[in-house]
């Protein structure tokens, strides 16, 4: 399954809802798409609902970590909500879960902006 | 070979749709093979990780280039190989992405996973000079129970 994102504004924050693969070829182009579209559009407050993504490669990752990095370069912020089982494992695994910021709750991770 | 090791070999061509290619095979023969969802996922992202490793690091993108992969089932494992036609490299070279300075790394998971997924990892000099990933998975056995009941470890 491919990689689907749409966003919402809530406030300062732009919450992108992706659903399917973050993986090497479209997933991980449109991830970067979705987020560098984003900070072009000065909206640099992101939180990325992972609700429905069950499945991201080294690629994928390295996407995220990309995202963040780029996000915080521009002195935004980028957050992650709702993580499914494998991809909490797979950022543990590679120690990225204490890099990222991650919530279960979409109120509370929206107030944990600045 | 011993009696009942099955043998399957399919080359690849260097594109990215042979990433998803080589990982849906393996995970139809890893099934076939009994093993249960968990390790399914880990035997198909570690193919996965193989051949995006063939593809950019081992023949540079470069579409003259193949990709080999072989799977060998034999009475006790799942032996898997990726190799590629590139110059091949020293494992030990490898940066490790759990390290303090690389955790923000874009690239270099790919051989971590592998490790982490299966139960053994080797990369060797392959026949044509390229580097042969060679990584196996114990078959489960018949009172295995995985979290999802379906067995493997």
């Amino acid at each position: 399954m491919s990689l689907r994102a749409t966003h919402r504004d809530a406030g300062p924050v732009t919450v992108v809802d992706l659903s399917g693969r973050i993986t090497l070829g479209d997933g991980s182009a449109l991830l970067r798409k979705t987020i560098r579209g984003l900070l072009a559009d000065e909206r640099k407050k992101i939180l990325l609902n992972l609700a429905d993504v069950d499945y991201i490669d080294s690629s994928g990752i390295g996407e995220l970590v990309s995202g963040f990095t780029a996000v915080k370069n521009q002195s935004g912020d980028l957050k992650l909500l709702h993580l499914t089982k494998k991809v909490r494992d797979l950022l543990q695994i590679t120690k990225l879960y204490t890099v990222f910021d991650v919530y279960t709750d979409e109120k509370a991770a929206l107030g944990g902006f600045s | 070979m011993t009696a009942g090791a099955k043998h399957l070999e399919i080359t690849l061509e260097t594109q990215v749709e042979s990433v998803n290619l080589a990982e849906e095979m393996c995970l139809r023969v890893a099934e076939a093979a009994g093993f249960g969802e968990d390790d399914c996922y880990r035997i198909g992202m570690s193919v996965r990780e193989g051949v995006i490793n063939a593809f950019h690091y081992g023949n540079q993108e470069r579409p003259e280039k193949k990709i080999h992969l072989a799977l060998d089932i034999t009475e006790e494992k799942l032996i898997i190989h990726v190799l590629d036609e590139g110059t091949g490299f020293v494992l030990a070279d490898v940066p490790d992405p759990l390290a303090e300075e690389n955790l923000l790394s874009t690239s270099g998971r790919g051989i971590f996973l592998m490790r982490a997924f299966m139960d053994e990892f080797d990369v060797v000099k392959g026949r044509n000079g390229g580097a042969e990933i060679v990584m196996s998975k114990k078959l489960p056995g018949p009172g295995d129970n995985s979290e999802n009941g379906k067995g493997g470890k």
